[in-house]
């Protein structure tokens, strides 16, 4: 039965080797595709300087989904094996990757201002990106609402689930919605696509979109969602001493009387 | 050994319907906020004649999405208050016929409400004339919203806050629904071209389907106790 | 129900987490075909925990719950139709008169033709005059009545009462006793803090405490008084 209640093994002192690597990864990569993307490649001949966002803003929009895609399979383990270490992934997951989509919905938002001449406008794909924050906004405030653990990761968990249906359509929108203005990276945009743009058309854009889409899509999220993971299972071992230890007391003046 | 899932969801209905004929507590609720909301959304717009028969589809389903979460909220409390969830977790049924039976009541309440308020919004809007298109929105429209506000409602009773956390969870959800219902529903009235009516109303049952799918694959973790 | 043994119910143990403490922590428990078995225990000892559990209304977050043979909660679909539960709410529906209640609940179990045994339970427990009345209108004392004939409408295998005798008069009282003592056939698990009854009507007394049995006593040949000294026995104990 101690095993039921050591909910989840606390995590080691000593960071993986793993980890620790990618750490150094990360701190290296980051400056390495920020200079590549603000200097080494060339100036988009139509849309200057502004341009140099997208390095930024297509590949956080992965990261975003890749951290979400790990709350959701966290989630249906959680669902399927009631282990809180799931839960704890799952809290990881989406924490990332709604910090994920605000980098790529404020760097959109101000590469639109000069391009689209507007901050916001209410076209279908960002309408859906807006969504899908909102809806993960909402599942933390789902989880606060809880006070029962077990309660709050398995609805958490639900949530989670139907919140990556808010992921998937704004990845597939630009597709079934013809009358969007955001163009599309990959395959042809849409035809009322404005601030498009080739890849090929001013020399180091490949260069940069292939050097910063790994650190933005792959390399952060997993180095900030293994952290993240790592900090909520010392949280969830610290509220579980918590319990046991105010809970100490009661049980020995109980035993006694 | 589980019985006849068609027959347990059935049951559970006819059961909210019963209950809700002798109350007439939700749907009262539901309907006087429904007209209520007409009211205020002919104030605050202040439109002319084009500029309603733009809106009123929006008006329409604006107003469902709220009056359904106020039933839906008040469905699962009177299903919990004397521990009623627990009531049917008791009995040897499929947990999916649980939610089809919940989903049935509350889809017809919604539409009900749905029904009342097209002939009003045709008046009250001064439509030049009802589309008998409406008709084949609506229902799959009602349906969704019933869907997914069963799913969630079930979810926010548990909660510290409550009602006042459904809208929150549901209204990002819901809004594929909203979506695919308004521009059917503007194809319907005329304010898209008619081609776009078929592609649309597609597309709304394909929420649906997305819909009907979570709920009978999630309801069941929601419940437990 | 499947294996034809004496043990009805199998509780090896049996572990569940409410929040973040344990409530039941490791707790072991048979019950015999047929015997009625009493479950005390102070305020959180596990005993209303244990009982939801037992009904499939938790899971358990570890050990194994056997049922006529049927692994919990696994097998929890072959187990429901024989478990009838009263617990601290009634399951009742307010707007619903007392004979819809119990046919509600008929539908639900597949019962065939429920009108005579839903007539006959009405009668029991003393609301036969008042079966078309909605249940809000009723008092405490009779919506528990009407939730022990709901329990008993399904004629169930396995009975799991949580404090039944709560909110009974004396009256009550007289019909329940009277209720659980004819049928001797079915097993009855029943939670309760009043001894006298207990004793009155068990063969056996469980004592809870902070999660696992801390002793029983068999009540067959006992003394009136002797469930009180035991637990007191039990408390004073380190």
């Amino acid at each position: 039965m101690s095993q039921a209640i050591e909910v989840c093994a606390l995590p080691a002192e000593r960071q993986p080797r793993l980890l620790r690597l990618l750490n150094i990864l990360t701190v290296l990569a980051l400056p390495l595709g920020l200079y590549v993307a603000l200097v080494h490649a060339g100036t988009d001949a139509s849309q200057g300087d502004v341009q140099r966002l997208f390095y930024l803003h297509m590949p956080s929009f992965f990261g975003a989904a890749l951290a979400f895609g790990g709350a959701l399979l966290a989630s249906i383990a959680y669902l399927v094996k009631r282990e809180t270490c799931y839960d704890s992934f799952a809290v990881a997951g989406v924490e990332v990757g709604l910090t994920l989509a605000l980098v790529n919905l404020v760097s959109g938002s101000i590469w639109a201002r000069p391009i689209w001449n507007t901050w916001w406008t209410w076209d279908p794909r960002l309408t859906s990106a807006a969504v899908m924050c909102l809806t993960y906004a909402a599942w933390l405030v789902l989880r606060n609402g809880i006070d029962n653990p077990q309660q709050r990761r398995r609805l958490a968990s639900v949530y989670a689930i139907l919140a990556y249906v808010t992921v998937i359509l704004t990845l597939i929108i630009i597709r079934i919605r013809p009358d969007t203005i955001h163009p599309a990276v990959i395959g042809p945009s849409a035809v009322n696509a404005q601030g498009s743009f080739e890849l090929a058309a001013t020399p180091g854009v490949t260069t940069a979109l292939l050097v910063n889409f790994p650190i933005w899509a792959l390399l952060l999220p997993l180095t900030l969602l293994w952290h993240r993971y790592r900090l909520q299972l010392r949280i969830e071992a610290l509220e579980q001493r918590k319990a046991l230890v105010l809970n100490a007391p009661l049980r020995a003046a109980k035993g006694s009387d | 050994m589980l019985r006849d899932p068609l027959r347990a969801a059935l049951s559970i209905a006819g059961k909210d319907l019963r209950a809700e004929l002798r109350s007439r507590e939700l749907l009262g609720l539901m309907a006087l906020f429904a007209l209520l909301a007409i009211l205020v959304f002919s104030f605050a717009l202040e439109l002319d004649r084009p500029g309603r028969k733009d809106a009123v589809s929006g008006v329409l389903w604006v107003t469902l999405l709220f009056a359904s979460i106020l039933g839906h909220n008040r469905s699962v409390a009177l299903e919990r208050e004397h521990g009623g969830f627990d009531a049917l977790l008791l009995a040897p049924v499929a947990r999916g016929a649980i939610f089809a039976g919940k989903l049935l009541a509350n889809a017809l309440f919604t539409l009900i409400i749905a029904l009342l308020l097209l002939p009003l919004l045709t008046v009250l809007y001064n439509l030049p004339a009802f589309p008998p298109a409406l008709l084949l929105i609506v229902p799959p429209g009602c349906l969704g919203l019933a869907a997914i506000g069963t799913l969630l409602a079930a979810m926010t009773v548990q909660t510290r806050a409550r009602d006042s956390l459904l809208p929150v969870l549901l209204l990002p959800v819901a809004l594929p629904l909203l979506v695919t219902a308004l521009r059917a529903s503007n194809a319907a009235l005329g304010n898209l071209p008619e081609t776009e009516l078929q592609t649309w109303l597609l597309l709304l049952l394909l929420v649906d389907l997305i819909y009907l799918a979570a709920g009978f694959l999630l309801y069941e973790s929601v419940l437990e106790a | 129900m499947k294996a034809r043994t004496d043990v009805l119910v199998d509780v090896q143990g049996l572990v569940k987490v409410q929040g973040r403490l344990p409530v039941l922590r490791g707790l072991d428990l048979q019950l015999g075909r047929g015997t009625f078995v009493a479950l005390l225990g102070p305020n959180g000892s596990g005993k209303s925990t244990l009982l939801r559990l037992l009904a499939g209304l938790a899971r358990p977050d570890a050990g194994s719950i056997r049922i006529g043979g049927w692994q919990l909660p696994h097998e929890l679909a072959a187990v429901r139709p024989h478990i009838g539960y009263v617990g601290h709410e009634t399951l009742l529906y307010a707007h619903l008169d007392a004979r819809e209640n119990l046919r509600f609940c008929a539908r639900l179990h597949a019962l065939d033709e429920p009108e005579p045994r839903i007539r006959d339970l009405l009668r029991r427990v003393g609301l036969e005059h008042r079966a078309q009345e909605p249940v809000r209108h009723f008092s405490r004392g009779m919506q528990q009545r009407l939730a022990i004939a709901r329990a008993l409408l399904i004629d169930p295998a396995l009975l799991l009462l949580d404090e039944p005798f709560d909110g009974l008069d004396s009256e009550g009282t007289e019909m329940l006793l009277h209720l659980l003592r004819s049928g001797r056939e079915r097993s009855i698990l029943m939670a309760t803090h009043r001894h006298g009854l207990a004793e009155g009507l068990a063969d056996r007394a469980l004592f809870l405490r902070q999660g696992l049995v801390a002793g029983e006593l068999s009540l067959a040949d006992h003394a009136p008084g002797a469930l009180a000294k035991r637990q007191a026995e039990l408390t004073e104990a380190p």
